[in-house]
């Protein structure tokens, strides 16, 4: 009787889980249909040969993956490390470690200013911190071009104010970038930090306090360690999409100060290079995916800390 | 100064830290401010951006008459409204798959699938779906909205699943349990109380997903056919030309769309103290 029920058991288990993974099919066809599936083709075709007006031949060539690294000069054949390439992506690197730099100083003590505040007014706080997160990037990005042109906002109101005589040059410059990426990414920074600062205990501060350490020492040696992993997850959040910003750079960097997304679209064009294209972007994947696998491997550390 | 506002000098407080309510004034300030700036000049009567001409509807107007404006927000409006009953439909199923259940075997990488669009970034999946798109259309010969429909509803199933997925957390079994007791079927178990009780959940999914396609850039741009323009896409093709305050208004009206939303939004999943 006893074998029995326990085999009941495992067929109702069996049952569940068939009917569980019933349930999630048609999230995931959709998903490996025009996500994941899709992904699976870049890689395939950064192997392929380049047709002559855009798309490909079914050819296999390592030329692509080559290509993102090294040129060939047209003259002499000989190979070098391909400049334009390695500087875009270590330009794409700097500002996006800039912007997540920024992000973080600014974010820092808004996220603990909000998680400070009494339980009601907190969530005004948090939802006028919201709201820009989920309004459109590319209007967002707009209204930023608006403010920091010769002629714009900023730029006519220091000259009135009489601080400056002739406009700062501020759009299509490495700094419109990231001036733009900080305003666009901010709420990612603070979002996860107050998440991790709503949980703290102030008691902690309190015994600091009680040991006569001095304000900056109770943020530096107690809530900090221990807001860590918001603090990392809003860092990443913040650098991932930065690392592949498209709209910003192209709006505020002008054409001439690209980033990888845009380098990435330019191999998509007429005549151009596809499986390049594809190789760039399979490389953007792959920092992307460094990144993750950093925070997690963190994140996971500061869980067994926690669990000890 | 300001933080004396915030925090009561009279007595001893725990929580004060030196500038940090300058700090995050600041930036509620600068996060506020650009996009006043842009609203208020969609009012501009001139067709100067900067310079102020006093106040008038016109380029609201404006734009209500441009042609290719209608066409793109009936788009915008078509796409966003089948991506999200798609995507909630979808996301709702798997997240009654994956919460209140045992852990099974694969869980973990239906999680994986499911967040991927919120990993990866927007301008690799974009290619991505360039690629094989073109390689579909070439077998079929469709070049409908089907292909923005289905990027678009791919996309937003992580935030349709997640706002699902934390409502079912936060309900535990014994209402189904009790019913189940009762004789009721699994069907009336799931009619008359999982889906009522998931109701709220399921519209802020549906809420979400709906932003999110309304406002997607990236995606459409490279996946559209040529006349194929969201108002996205549209506004990002305008800003290439000379631009004129109709973009403010275009931009205005979206905003306003995103604020109605996300504020019901928040209002349905708000905690309670």
């Amino acid at each position: 009787m006893a074998r029995k029920l326990s085999e009941m058991e495992a067929e109702r288990i069996k049952r569940k889980n068939l009917a569980n993974w019933l349930l999630s099919m048609p999230a995931l066809l959709l998903l490996l249909f025009a996500a994941s599936g899709p992904l699976l083709i870049v890689i395939f075709y950064s192997f392929l040969t380049p047709g002559n007006y855009g798309g490909i031949v079914w050819e296999f060539s390592g030329d692509a993956w080559f290509k993102v690294l090294f040129s060939q000069d047209i003259f002499d054949d000989t190979i070098s490390l391909s400049d334009a390439h390695l500087s875009i992506f270590w330009r794409s690197v700097q500002l996006s470690f800039l912007t997540t730099l920024i992000c973080l100083i600014l974010g820092f003590p808004t996220a603990y200013f909000i998680a400070t505040r009494p339980p009601k007014t907190r969530n005004i706080w948090l939802f006028l911190i919201t709201i820009p997160f989920w309004t459109n990037l590319l209007i967002r990005t707009f209204a930023i071009l608006e403010l920091i042109r010769n002629k714009g906002v900023v730029n006519n109101s220091l000259i009135s104010l009489g601080i400056i005589n002739e406009p700062i040059n501020m759009l299509y410059t490495d700094m419109a970038i990231v001036i733009g990426m900080t305003y666009v990414y901010l709420p990612l920074m603070v979002l996860p930090i107050y998440a991790a600062m709503e949980r703290f205990d102030f008691r902690y501060v309190e015994a600091g306090f009680d040991l006569y350490a001095s304000r900056f020492k109770v943020m530096w040696r107690i809530i900090l360690p221990i807001i860590k992993p918001g603090v990392i997850a809003g860092s990443i959040l913040v650098f991932v999409p930065s690392l592949g910003a498209y709209v910003t750079p192209r709006i505020l960097g002008g054409g001439k100060n690209l980033m990888i997304g845009n380098l990435i679209e330019l191999q998509f064009g007429q005549g151009k290079n596809w499986p390049l294209g594809a190789a760039l972007a399979v490389t953007m994947l792959l920092i992307v995916l460094l990144a993750l696998i950093f925070y997690m491997r963190i994140s996971q550390r500061s869980e067994q800390k926690d669990a000890q | 100064m300001l933080n004396r506002l915030f925090w009561k000098k009279r007595e001893f407080s725990v929580t004060y830290q030196f500038g940090f309510a300058t700090i995050a004034l600041i930036c509620f300030f600068a996060l506020y401010a650009p996009i006043t700036t842009l609203v208020f000049y969609s009012f501009n009567a001139g067709n100067n951006l900067m310079l102020w001409e006093g106040f008038s509807f016109h380029w609201y107007v404006e734009a209500s008459k441009n042609e290719l404006v209608q066409e793109a927000a009936m788009r915008s409006l078509i796409i966003a409204v089948c991506a999200s009953l798609i995507s909630t439909l979808v996301a709702t199923m798997a997240a009654l798959g994956t919460t209140r259940t045992a852990p099974f075997k694969g869980q973990k990488l239906i999680f994986i699938m499911i967040n991927q669009p919120l990993m990866v970034p927007e301008i690799v999946t974009a290619v991505a779906l360039l690629i094989f798109f073109a390689i579909i259309k070439t077998f079929t010969n469709y070049y409908g909205l089907g292909y923005l429909i289905t990027a678009h509803a791919a996309f937003c199933v992580p935030f349709a699943y997640l706002p699902i997925k934390a409502r079912l957390d936060g309900m535990d079994l014994s209402m189904e349990t009790a019913a189940g007791d009762l004789y009721a079927t699994p069907f009336v178990v799931f009619r008359r109380i999982t889906l009522p009780l998931l109701w709220p959940g399921i519209l802020a999914g549906a809420m979400l997903s709906f932003v999110i396609s309304l406002d997607d850039v990236i995606i459409t741009e490279f996946v559209k056919t040529a006349g194929q323009d969201t108002l996205p896409t549209y506004m990002l093709g305008q800003l290439r030309r000379v631009i004129t305050p109709e973009i403010n208004a275009i931009s205005s009206v979206l905003l306003a769309v995103s604020l109605v939303v996300v504020t019901i939004f928040f209002l349905f999943t708000r905690k309670r103290y």
